[in-house]
C-alpha cells in the first residue's frame, strides 16, 4: 500500500488513507483479515473433503460471497438502529417459529423450514442473532449488575424461543441459542452465586430433558457415552472420525491424501465432520494453525466488545463472539468424541448451510459496533 | 435513548471488562484442552489409529495356490486343475431378478435346484458381491450365453480352477478325490486355506494334501468404506503345490481294472524290491469328478445303495479269509521252525481227524491226494497236509511267523482308511472274545480260514516279502514330488518296513519252488494259468468261503446263488529268478482261484513284463491302452466283509 508518492500531501496513498477508507465503509481490518484467512483455509480443506469437486468449491464460493456481502451490509447499519429494532426482530422471529411449528415443512424428519415460493427459510437462524440482541436490549435499559428477577426475565427471553426450536426438533441450535442468551446474562454481571444455583438447577433438569428427548437424540447421547457399543451403527461415525484424526499424526497424511476421507470412512466429511479431514491431512500442526486463526478472530471480537461505547453494544458484541467460539468448541468436541454428535458445523470451513450467512451477519454487526464509535481524532 | 438516569457507566464498564477477561481465559483454557485432546489422539495414540486406518483401507484378499498335478509313474496326468466356467450374478446390477432368471433360463438350462440354491445364497451376500448361478458351463452353453450377453447386465462368466480327473474312474480308489471344504474341516484349517475352496477327501488327494496344496498368496486391495475395490497395492504370489508322481502305472492299472471283467474284486500289484505299488484296483469304481463340486443327491444315492458297493475300497478295506494263498507261508514256517523237511510226506485220505474227536476235517478233494510232500502239497493245495502241519506248529507259532510278514496289522500304505485284517493266536482270542483257543481252530487257521482275515493289499505285500527274501519294502504309492521350475523329481527313497528273519535260505527256495509247481507243474492247481509263459511264475490259488458247508454236504458252485459263491484268490510273483512284480487278486464270488483269479494275475504280469519277455501272450492283453472297466451292477446280496465258516478250501 505504501508508495513513495511524487504528489504533495494530502495524497490518496498516504498512511491515513486506507484506515480512513475502511473506517468509512465500516470494515474492521484485523477481523476481516482473520475471516478471509479462515475462509481461504476452509476452501483448501473443502477442496479435498469434497472429493476435489470444483462444483462444491464453486457453490461454497458463491455462499461465501453472499455471506461477506451480508456482513458488509450489516456493518453499515448503525448499532442504534439495531437496538431500536431488537424487540421487533425478536417478535417476528418468535412468530416465524410458531409458524414453523404449525405449518412447517417436513425436512429431514424435522420441521425447521418455512417456504416462501422457491425460497426456503430457517427461522431459527434469525434467532441466533435476535435472542442475544433482545436480551442485550433488555439489560441495556437496566442497572447492572441486574436484579435476580431481571435475570429471570432475561432467561425467559432466551428459553422460550430455544424450547420452540428444540421442539422442531433441533437440539443443537436450541442449545447454542440458549448459550447466546446466557452469555448476555453472564456479561451483564450475573453473580457467581446465581450462576452456581442455575448450574445446579440445570443439572437437576437433565433427567427431565432425557425423558422429553426423541429417540434419535437419546441415541446420540448414548453413542457419545460409549461409541464402541455400536461400532457398525451409530458409533461408526465417531469411531471413524477418531481414526481419521489419530492417523493424521503430527504432520498429517498430506493434502488430498487422507485415506479415511477419500475412501469415504468419514461421515459428512465436507460438512459437520470436516475437522476430521483437516486433522487427517494436515495433522496436529495444521490444526494448531487453524485454531490460532480462530483464536485471533475470537480475541479480536472480545476486544471489540470491550471497546464498545454503550451497554447494548457491549453485551450484544460479547455474546455474538462468545457464541462463535461455542460453535468452534462444540464442533471440535463432537468430532474428537469429547461431546455428543449434535450437528454443528465448523464455522466458515464446513460446506454450506444458512449458518454461514448468519455467522457473517454477526461479524457485520461486530464491525458496525466497532466502526460506528465516536472516534477521538489523532 | 431511554436510559434511566441512575446508570453507573464506569461500574458497568468494569463489570463487563472483568467478564470479558474471564471469558478470554476460559477460551484459552478450552483451546488448550482441545489441543491436548488432539495431542492424545494424534501423537500418543498415533500408532493405534494409524493401524486402524491402514486396516480400514487395505483389504487382504487371499489368492489360492494352484494345486499340484498328480501323474502316474510315466507322467500320465491323473489329476489337475482345469479352468471351469460358471455364471455369476451381481444383484446390484440386475433390475428385475425374476425376469432375468426367466429370460436366462431360455438361453441356458437352469434347474430348479440351482435357482433355489442361488436365491438362498443371494440373501446371504451383499448386493455388490457376485453370486454363482450355474457351474461347469460347457462350450455350447458358453457360446449361447456369449451371443446373448448384452441382454443380461450383471450376469458374467467367471473362470475358476477346478480339480479335474481326466481318466474319470480309473484308479480312483488310490487317487481319491477333492471336494468342497466342509464345516468340520474349516475349523481345523489355518489361514493357508483362506482362499481355497476344495480339499483332498480321500486317497492320495487326502494323504498328500499338504504337498499338493501349496501356499496361499495375498493381494492387498484398497477398498472404500462400501467395500468397492479401487486398486491393488501389492501382492505376495501364491506358491503352487508340488506335483506328485505316483508309483502306479496307469496302463497296468487299466489292465487290472479291465481284467476283472466287470466282477467285484481287487487287484494289487507291488514291485517287491521297492514296495512301489504298480496297480491298485478295486472294482467297481466310480468317477472322481462327481465329487469335486458336490455330488448330486441322485448320483450319491445310486453309488450308496448299489449292491456292488462301488464306494468301498476293497483292496484297502475289504477283509477276506486268505484261504489257501497262505499255505506256502505256513510251509515255510514249518521248515524254518524245524517241524518238517521238504521231503517229509503226509498221507492224505481226504480228511483229517484230531485224536479222539469224531469230526472230520475235510480235504477239498474227497478221495484225497495220497502221499504228498511239501512241494506236491502246495502245488495241489492239499488241506490234510496243512491240517497236519498246523497241528504240529500250533496256532501261536503260526501267528508269530505270519506276524513277521505283517498279517493282522496295517501295511502302512500312504493312503488313509486301511484295515488291519486279523491273524489269530490264543492270546488274541482271549483278548477279543475272552475265550480259550480250541484245537480245531488251529486246523481251520492252517488253511487260511476261520479267524484269519487279510486285505488284498496285505496279500500282495506278504507275497512281495516272500519274493524279496523276507525283506518287506514299505508298500507305497508316492514315487516322488516335483516342484514347479525344478528340472528333476525328488524321488521317494524306498524303505524297509519289516524283515522276516531267514534261518535257512534253502527253506525259502523250497517254499517258492512249491509255488512254482502250482503254476508250472502239470498237477498244479494253476497249471493252466502258467501255460506257455516265457518267464517263471510262483503263485498260489485260494478260495474263501462265503457260506458254511454242513458236515456231509459238498459245495457245488453251479447250485449256489452267485452272491453266496466262494471268493476266488490268487497270489503270485514273477519272474521267480528276479522278482519284479508281486500280485494279489481277489474276485468276489468268483468261485475257484485257479479259474477266476489266476488269469487276471497272468494278464497283469504279461503286460508288466512285456518288454523283458516280448514273446508273452500279447494278444490276450492287447496293447494295453487305457481301457475303462465296465461296471455292471447286478442285484444280489452285499458281499462285504466276507465271513466264512470252517470248511474246505482250495
Amino acid at each position: 500500500m505504501m508508495q513513495k508518492g511524487t504528489h504533495a500531501y494530502p495524497t490518496p496513498n498516504g498512511p491515513g488513507f486506507w484506515f480512513k477508507l475502511m473506517q468509512r465503509i465500516h470494515v474492521d481490518i484485523p477481523l476481516l483479515s482473520g475471516l478471509l484467512l479462515l475462509s481461504l483455509a476452509g476452501l483448501v480443506i473443502l477442496y479435498s473433503a469434497g472429493g476435489q469437486s470444483m462444483d462444491v468449491l464453486g457453490r461454497q464460493l458463491v455462499r461465501l460471497g453472499l455471506a461477506f456481502t451480508v456482513m458488509m451490509v450489516l456493518a453499515q447499519i448503525h448499532p442504534q438502529h439495531l437496538q431500536r429494532w431488537a424487540p421487533l426482530l425478536f417478535s417476528a422471529g418468535v412468530a416465524l417459529l410458531v409458524a414453523v411449528l404449525l405449518v412447517g415443512d417436513i425436512g429431514k424428519g424435522a420441521q425447521r423450514w418455512l417456504e416462501f415460493g422457491a425460497f426456503r427459510f430457517q427461522p431459527s437462524e434469525i434467532m441466533r442473532i435476535a435472542v442475544p440482541m433482545m436480551v442485550a436490549w433488555y439489560f441495556a435499559e437496566r442497572n447492572l449488575p441486574p436484579h435476580p428477577l431481571r435475570l429471570l426475565v432475561g432467561a425467559a427471553l432466551t428459553v422460550v424461543p430455544a424450547a420452540m426450536i428444540a421442539k422442531q426438533p433441533d437440539l443443537g441450535t436450541a442449545l447454542l441459542i440458549t448459550s447466546s442468551g446466557i452469555f448476555v446474562l453472564f456479561l451483564a454481571g450475573m453473580r457467581w452465586a446465581h450462576i452456581a444455583v442455575v448450574g445446579g438447577i440445570v443439572a437437576g433438569l437433565v433427567p427431565i430433558a432425557w425423558s422429553m428427548m426423541h429417540d434419535y437424540q437419546r441415541q446420540r447421547v448414548l453413542t457419545f457415552l460409549n461409541p464402541e457399543s455400536d461400532p457398525l451403527g451409530s458409533g461408526y461415525h465417531i469411531i471413524q472420525s477418531k481414526i481419521a484424526i489419530g492417523s493424521g499424526g503430527l504432520y498429517g497424511k498430506g493434502w488430498l491424501n487422507g485415506t479415511q476421507s477419500y475412501l469415504e470412512f468419514i461421515p459428512e466429511r465436507s460438512t459437520d465432520f470436516i475437522f476430521a479431514v483437516l486433522s487427517e491431512e494436515f495433522g496436529l500442526m495444521g490444526i494448531i494453525v487453524v485454531l490460532l486463526i480462530y483464536l485471533f478472530i475470537v480475541m479480536r471480537g472480545l476486544y471489540i466488545a470491550s471497546q464498545a461505547h454503550d451497554t447494548f453494544t457491549r453485551l450484544f458484541a460479547g455474546s455474538l463472539i462468545l457464541s462463535f467460539s461455542v460453535y468452534i468448541f462444540v464442533n471440535i468436541g463432537m468430532v474428537t468424541a469429547l461431546l455428543p454428535v449434535v450437528g454443528v458445523p465448523l464455522p466458515l470451513i464446513s460446506y454450506g448451510g444458512t449458518s454461514m450467512v448468519t455467522m457473517m451477519a454477526a461479524f457485520g454487526i461486530l464491525m458496525s459496533i466497532h466502526t460506528h464509535r465516536k472516534l477521538v481524532p489523532t | 435513548m431511554l436510559r434511566p438516569p441512575l446508570k453507573d457507566y464506569r461500574r458497568e464498564s468494569k463489570i463487563l471488562n472483568n467478564r470479558l477477561i474471564v471469558a478470554s481465559i476460559v477460551i484459552v483454557i478450552l483451546t488448550l484442552a482441545v489441543i491436548s485432546r488432539l495431542f492424545y489422539l494424534q501423537i500418543i495414540s498415533y500408532e493405534h489409529y494409524a493401524t486402524l486406518s491402514q486396516e480400514n483401507r487395505v483389504t487382504l484378499v487371499p489368492v489360492p495356490p494352484q494345486r499340484g498335478v498328480i501323474y502316474d509313474r510315466n507322467g500320465v496326468v491323473l489329476a489337475q486343475d482345469a479352468p471351469s466356467f460358471s455364471l455369476e450374478v451381481t444383484s446390484d446390477e440386475v433390475d428385475d431378478m425374476d425376469a432375468m432368471l426367466k429370460a436366462l433360463g431360455e438361453v441356458i438350462t437352469l434347474s430348479e435346484r440351482e435357482v433355489k440354491r442361488f436365491r438362498r445364497e443371494l440373501k446371504q451376500k451383499r448386493r455388490f458381491e457376485a453370486v454363482p448361478l450355474r457351474f461347469n458351463l460347457d462350450d455350447e452353453e458358453m457360446a449361447r450365453f456369449a451371443v446373448n450377453r448384452y441382454r443380461f447386465p450383471g450376469v458374467g462368466v467367471k473362470a475358476r480352477m477346478v480339480r479335474h480327473y481326466p481318466l474319470g474312474e480309473l484308479g480312483v480308489h488310490a487317487l481319491g478325490y477333492v471336494g468342497r471344504i466342509n464345516e468340520a474341516e474349516l475349523k481345523k484349517l489355518d489361514t493357508n486355506y483362506s482362499g481355497t475352496t476344495h480339499i483332498g477327501k480321500l486317497g492320495i488327494e487326502k494323504s498328500y494334501e499338504s504337498i499338493l496344496h501349496g501356499t496361499v498368496g495375498v493381494e492387498q486391495i484398497e477398498t472404500t468404506a462400501r467395500g468397492d475395490a479401487l486398486r491393488v497395492l501389492g501382492h505376495i504370489l501364491p506358491v503352487a503345490g508340488k506335483d506328485i508322481y505316483l508309483t502306479l502305472d496307469i496302463n497296468l492299472q487299466a489292465v487290472a481294472e479291465g481284467a476283472l471283467g466287470g466282477k467285484r474284486g481287487a487287484v494289487v500289484a507291488i514291485n517287491p524290491k521297492t514296495g512301489e505299488i504298480l496297480a491298485f484296483a478295486s472294482m467297481p469304481n466310480y468317477d472322481a469328478n462327481l465329487f469335486v463340486n458336490g455330488i448330486s443327491y441322485e448320483d450319491y444315492d445310486a453309488l450308496q445303495t448299489s449292491l456292488d458297493k462301488p464306494l468301498v475300497n476293497r483292496a484297502l478295506q475289504g477283509q477276506y479269509p486268505p484261504g489257501s494263498t497262505v499255505k506256502p507261508f505256513y510251509a515255510l514256517a514249518g521248515l524254518e521252525y524245524n517241524k518238517i523237511k521238504p521231503n517229509d510226506t503226509v498221507s492224505c485220505r481226504g480228511f483229517f481227524q484230531l485224536p479222539g474227536v469224531a469230526h472230520r476235517y475235510r480235504d477239498w478233494k474227497k478221495e484225497g491226494h495220497g502221499s504228498v510232500n511239501l512241494d506236491t502239497a502246495v502245488a495241489q493245495s492239499c488241506d490234510v497236509y496243512f491240517y497236519t502241519l498246523a497241528q504240529s506248529l500250533g496256532i501261536d507259532a503260526m501267528a508269530t511267523f505270519m506276524g513277521q510278514f505283517g498279517l493282522g496289522k496295517k501295511t502302512g500304505i500312504d493312503i488313509p482308511g486301511e484295515m488291519s485284517g486279523a491273524m489269530p493266536s490264543s492270546a488274541w482270542k482271549r483278548k477279543m472274545f475272552n475265550q480259550p483257543w480250541y484245537g480245531g481252530e488251529t486246523l481251520i487257521a492252517g488253511i487260511g480260514q476261520g479267524y484269519v482275515l487279510t486285505t488284498p493289499l496285505q496279500l500282495a505285500a506278504i507275497t512281495a516279502t516272500l519274493a524279496n527274501n523276507g525283506v518287506q519294502m514299505q508298500p507305497h504309492l508316492l514315487r516322488g514330488t516335483h516342484e514347479l521350475g525344478s528340472p528333476t523329481m525328488t524321488a521317494k527313497v524306498p524303505e524297509i518296513s519289516q524283515r522276516v528273519p531267514v534261518v535257512n535260505d534253502e527253506n525259502w527256495r523250497a517254499a517258492i519252488n512249491a509255488m512254482v509247481s502250482v503254476v508250472h507243474s502239470p498237477r498244479g492247481t494253476a497249471y493252466g494259468m502258467g501255460a506257455r509263459s516265457p518267464y517263471k511264475i510262483a503263485g498260489k490259488t485260494g478260495t474263501a468261503q462265503v457260506v458254511g458247508i454242513k458236515q456231509g454236504e459238498r459245495y457245488k458252485e453251479s447250485e449256489t446263488p452267485e452272491r453266496f459263491r466262494d471268493h476266488a484268490l490268487f497270489v503270485a510273483f514273477a519272474p521267480v529268478e528276479d522278482p519284479q512284480i508281486a500280485v494279489a487278486v481277489l474276485v468276489e464270488n468268483g468261485g475257484h482261484g485257479s479259474s477266476a483269479a489266476a488269469p487276471v494275475a497272468r494278464t497283469l504280469m504279461d503286460y508288466y513284463l512285456r518288454d523283458s519277455y516280448p514273446s508273452s501272450r500279447d494278444g490276450q492283453t492287447g496293447s494295453a491302452g487305457i481301457r475303462s472297466p465296465v461296471v455292471t451292477p447286478t442285484p444280489a446280496v452285499p458281499a462285504l466283509p466276507a465271513t466264512t465258516a470252517p470248511g474246505s478250501s482250495l
